[in-house]
């Protein structure tokens, strides 16, 4: 048979890879850039016949215990998530390294170093040191295939979660991949050893003196693992390449003929030895790292010794993604001298789509708040973020999911009025319903508006979580009735708008605005299929 | 051998369409791919890039190198002159000449087009809408730039005639072949 070939997505070849391998679930919340993974899932033919459990969670929390309760129960699960949704998650993650794993658990976490569509640039190497987890970080998507395929087994034969790492350049490139024979999923087996699942203090501590007592044997696989390796070269200067830094240094090195050697590692805790040995060859050694500089950090120590470059003495750009520039002006010295970019190319940021509810909302509002003196919107993340640009100049802040609604109420209580939170349903849903029973309890002075276009928009239109549920929700947990208005985000209905919103304003207590219309983009994809 | 094509226009415009078309005819010849895409929030009506690499040999990085595009491609003018740092001495810019204005500060449209022929290699302007709209649909503006592009790609004519059919089959026989005429009139502007 000729092995089959295809053109997948990093993110996609993640999705085959673990299909491949015989999981039984994955458990995901949308988040740029590893969507792609859970969606391919859901569309795909095989996972359909294999029964694979992937529908969207509420959030990254709810995600990765679920995921912990299908490993317990003996079967296979992935959990997927961006980097910042793991602090979501971290609860559940930290601990779950203490109790282990029964059926095999990798937690898939894409990472967005540059900050194309994130807050931060977090680098989730830092959560397995943390966690004292195994964490592999593939270079390429042949790799991240392979990364998937053993970290199952892996999971399975050390009895702990997994971590895969992957940025956003591996996650949204294309490339050729080849498959290897599936696996079939494992029988229901659930875990009986309450000892090790029931994290009481005295259960917890002797959990976690094991987990401390497996890093040794976690080290040694590393030392023998088939994604760490070294390329040998010549000269007295070495690159430890971490992840995808090893494909832009391969790039420079076969390129100009640089012949310098390499040591790769992609699996994590770093095999000590081999780094060692690596070191002591060479008086001088870069440390390329796709996002924080933190072995480079170890290496150099407290007392550096001047033997290390790397991110920290600028060598590399101290933040953002590597480039294949980046590592040509650290290792030839030298940049390319390429025509400019002309003065006169304006930046061109993306925008609200036309027709977009959120447009309307946002007009609205702005002229709501026209008459007050002391407003404030609190804004949270999705497309409506983007109200922070012109022409609405809408917003006031962003910060994490689920903060607009809990920092309006802060900010009420200090004595901001109106204080106005604006979320997405999928946000709301995600982690700004807690909020709202605090503002419930307290009987905070604030409105809350959730501009519900029944999807998770941002990230390309997944189900969102609180369709057709949002004002029982409200009411469930104690905003009165009465002060839970629906509005139609429409030109035509703006006048009524604004004085549904100024009338919610002047309510001293919890009000909150449904402003209801479909997301532009679903619907345009709905009316093509008709 | 490699080949970097970068390809560039606004989010919406529809860039992963080309990119897909030449990625069948690589397929085709057993080569190795890396194509780098803008997912997320830029999709938004923002600048979008592709970073296309083709080669008979592995590649390692995603990204194209400063200075090493042999072409770029763009369905954007103003959007052809934002990726200049990666086009090789010796490259190639064809670019459709309609602007995209999404913007307040879009540029003297005049000024834009001066700046793409400053750059002295070879430059092609392309109408690519109203050969799109003589093909039969706005929708096949792509298609016409990959013709305009045909003999900076890598592959023959009917290598890419075959990737078109490939593209549009599930869509039926008149579409096929208004995507085909699109590619003809591309070819057409050589």
């Amino acid at each position: 048979m000729v092995k089959e070939k295809e053109l997948l997505l990093g993110a996609e070849v993640i999705a085959v890879a673990a299909i491949d391998e015989g999981i039984s679930g994955v458990y995901a919340y949308p988040g740029t850039p590893s969507t792609e993974i859970t969606t391919y899932i859901q569309q795909s033919e095989i996972a359909k016949q294999k029964k694979i459990r992937s529908s969207w969670s509420a959030n990254e929390k709810t995600a990765y215990e679920a995921a912990l309760g299908m490993s317990y129960a003996g079967k296979r699960s992935l959990v997927c998530m961006k980097h910042v949704g793991l602090n979501v998650a971290a609860d559940a993650f930290i601990n779950s390294a203490v109790t282990g794993i029964n059926g095999g658990l990798v937690l898939l976490v894409a990472d967005d170093p540059s900050m194309h569509s994130s807050q931060n640039e977090q680098d989730t190497r830092f959560y397995g040191r943390f966690a004292f987890l195994p964490l592999l970080e593939p270079s390429s998507q042949q790799e991240a295939y392979h990364c998937v395929r053993n970290a199952f087994q892996l999971s399975e034969d050390v009895k702990l979660p997994v971590i895969i790492r992957i940025t956003t350049r591996l996650s949204h490139s294309r490339s050729v991949i080849e498959r290897t024979a599936p696996v079939e999923a494992n029988p229901l087996n659930p875990e009986t050893d309450k000892f090790k699942w029931i994290l009481l203090p005295a259960n917890a501590r002797k959990r976690y003196h094991a987990l401390l007592e497996m890093q040794k044997q976690l080290t040694e696989l590393s030392e023998n693992s088939i994604f760490n390796k070294e390329i040998t070269g010549i000269g007295d200067f070495g690159v430890i390449a971490f992840g995808l830094a090893y494909n832009y240094v391969m790039e420079i090195n076969l390129a100009h003929q640089l012949n310098i050697p390499v040591l790769k590692i992609s699996q994590y805790p770093v095999p000590e030895q081999k780094i060692k040995a690596f070191c002591s060859r060479y008086s001088k050694v870069m440390i390329a790292e796709e996002g924080y500089p933190i072995y480079e950090e170890l290496l150099r120590g407290f007392f550096d010794n001047g033997k290390f470059t790397g991110r920290l003495d600028g060598t590399l750009p101290r933040t953002g993604e590597l480039s294949p520039d980046a590592l040509a002006k650290a290792l030839l010295n030298k940049t390319n001298i390429t025509r400019p970019v002309p003065e006169i190319v304006a930046n061109r940021p993306p925008e609200l789509c036309q027709g977009c509810s959120h447009r309307d909302l946002y007009e609205a509002l702005n002229i709501a708040l026209e008459s007050y003196e002391n407003k404030h919107v609190f804004a949270d993340i999705g497309c409506y973020t983007l109200g922070a640009l012109p022409p609405y100049n809408a917003i006031n802040t962003c910060v994490d999911m689920g903060a607009s609604v809990t920092m309006a109420k802060g900010a009420a209580d200090a004595g901001i009025h109106p204080a106005v939170a604006v979320i997405g349903d999928s946000t709301f849903t995600h982690s700004g319903i807690t909020g709202l029973l605090d503002a419930v309890n307290d009987k905070t002075p604030m409105t809350l508006i959730i501009s519900d276009n029944y999807t998770t928009a941002m990230t390309g239109g997944q189900d969102s979580a609180g369709t057709n549920k949002l004002q029982q929700i409200c009411e469930g947990i104690g905003v009165e009735t009465a002060h839970i208005h629906t509005i139609v985000p429409l030109k035509k209905n703006l006048e009524e708008n604004i004085a549904k919103l100024k009338a919610a304003f002047d309510y001293e207590g919890v009000s909150v605005i449904l402003a209801c219309r479909e997301c532009i983009q679903t619907l345009r994809r709905k009316n093509s299929k008709k | 051998m490699i080949n970097n094509i970068i390809l560039a226009g606004v989010g919406g415009q529809g860039i992963l369409t080309i990119a897909a078309i030449i990625d069948y005819a690589a397929m085709q010849k057993n080569l190795f791919i890396k194509q780098a895409e803008v997912h997320g929030m830029s999709q938004r009506g923002g600048a979008v890039e592709s970073h296309l690499r083709i080669s008979d040999r592995e590649i390692y990085s995603d990204l194209i190198p400063r200075g090493e595009a042999s072409i770029i491609l763009s369905l954007e003018p103003m959007e052809a002159l934002r990726y200049l740092p990666f086009l090789a001495e010796d490259g190639v810019i064809i670019t459709a000449t309609k602007p995209f204005v999404n913007i307040a500060n879009y540029p003297d449209e005049k000024e834009v087009l001066e700046n793409i022929k400053k750059t002295g290699k070879k430059v092609q302007f392309i109408d690519a809408e109203a050969i799109a709209k003589e093909a039969g649909s706005i929708k096949t503006e792509n298609v016409v730039m990959i013709g305009a592009a045909a003999d900076y790609l890598g592959f023959t004519k009917e290598e890419l005639r075959e990737s078109i059919r490939a593209m549009f089959s599930s869509k039926g026989e008149a579409v096929v072949e208004m995507n085909l005429k699109a590619f003809e009139l591309g070819i057409l502007t050589i």
